[in-house]
């Protein structure tokens, strides 16, 4: 992936494995980002009680933050899972388009359950 | 067709971490799976709401869940077995994670000077992460 520019990295069609990878990459960015914010904001909330801290606090606890991250986690669990058994098991490489396919069907109710139930819980008050 | 073969990299200590990352992520799923296991016999259902339940299955520590219905979180939800349990957790999720970024920063990096400050810097950062996390877990 060396020297390949943004122009050439969206006219490359790598179909299922290019977004796979892409969002894997990005996912896992993505909790590593929120992770760090996390450790650090509440180190400065709980210590100093500081007001950055309290503000930053409150963007990753409100509902589109904590969609975000659940999507990070589980398509990071989901997509890593499926790459992980089959380095482990090659024999799974013979069904790898499949495999996709049953990763989305396993990944889109496990996502948007919750999805709605964290929006539903937050937007209409108990 | 023969089977296509797994892109494992060459290089003893590559090799190394690519296992890592595979094992230590099927491991973390495991962990993750459990104590949410954990939480739903600890009576979770009723006392949780799903943020808090996420927060406990991502990271077992008593504060992700003391401002909850838990009548009294050091029932179950706070000890010695969730100590060791999250610190595993943190180590291999700090290590995996890291590794991770320093995986796609060199796919960028070209100079060997600055791969190798990187390196330097993401060591650091996961030694950092160790102390942070056993001060968290010990303290809470």
């Amino acid at each position: 992936m060396r020297g390949v520019s943004v122009l050439q990295a969206l006219r490359y069609r790598g179909r299922q494995g290019m977004v796979s990878w892409t969002l894997h990459r990005l996912t896992g960015l993505g909790i590593v980002l929120f992770v760090g914010m996390h450790v650090v904001a509440a180190f400065f909330l709980q210590q100093f009680g500081d007001p950055v801290a309290t503000a930053v606090t409150a963007a990753y606890e409100s509902w589109p933050t904590q969609l975000f991250v659940y999507f990070c986690v589980l398509y990071h669990a989901f997509n890593g899972a499926r790459l992980a058994l089959m380095d482990l098991f090659p024999r799974l490489l013979r069904y790898q388009h499949e495999l996709v396919w049953l990763q989305w069907a396993v990944f889109t109710p496990a996502y948007l359950l919750p999805a709605f139930f964290l929006i539903r819980g937050a937007l209409i008050p108990v | 067709m023969s089977i296509p073969q797994p892109a494992r990299p060459s290089g003893s200590w590559e090799q190394l971490l690519w296992t890592f990352t595979r094992l230590s992520g099927l491991a973390l799923l495991l962990f993750g799976a459990f104590s949410l296991a954990m939480g739903f016999i600890f009576g979770g259902r009723t006392q949780l709401d799903l943020p808090a339940f996420m927060r406990w299955m991502f990271f077992p520590n008593p504060n992700h869940v003391v401002n909850s219905d838990i009548p009294d979180v050091t029932a179950g939800w706070s000890n010695a077995f969730w100590q060791i349990y999250s610190l595993l957790m943190v180590a291999m999720a700090s290590a995996h994670g890291l590794n991770g970024v320093r995986m796609i920063l060199e796919d960028y990096l070209r100079r060997p000077l600055a791969v190798l400050v990187l390196r330097m810097l993401i060591f650091g950062l996961w030694i950092a992460a160790l102390i942070v996390a056993v001060y968290v877990i010990l303290a809470s």
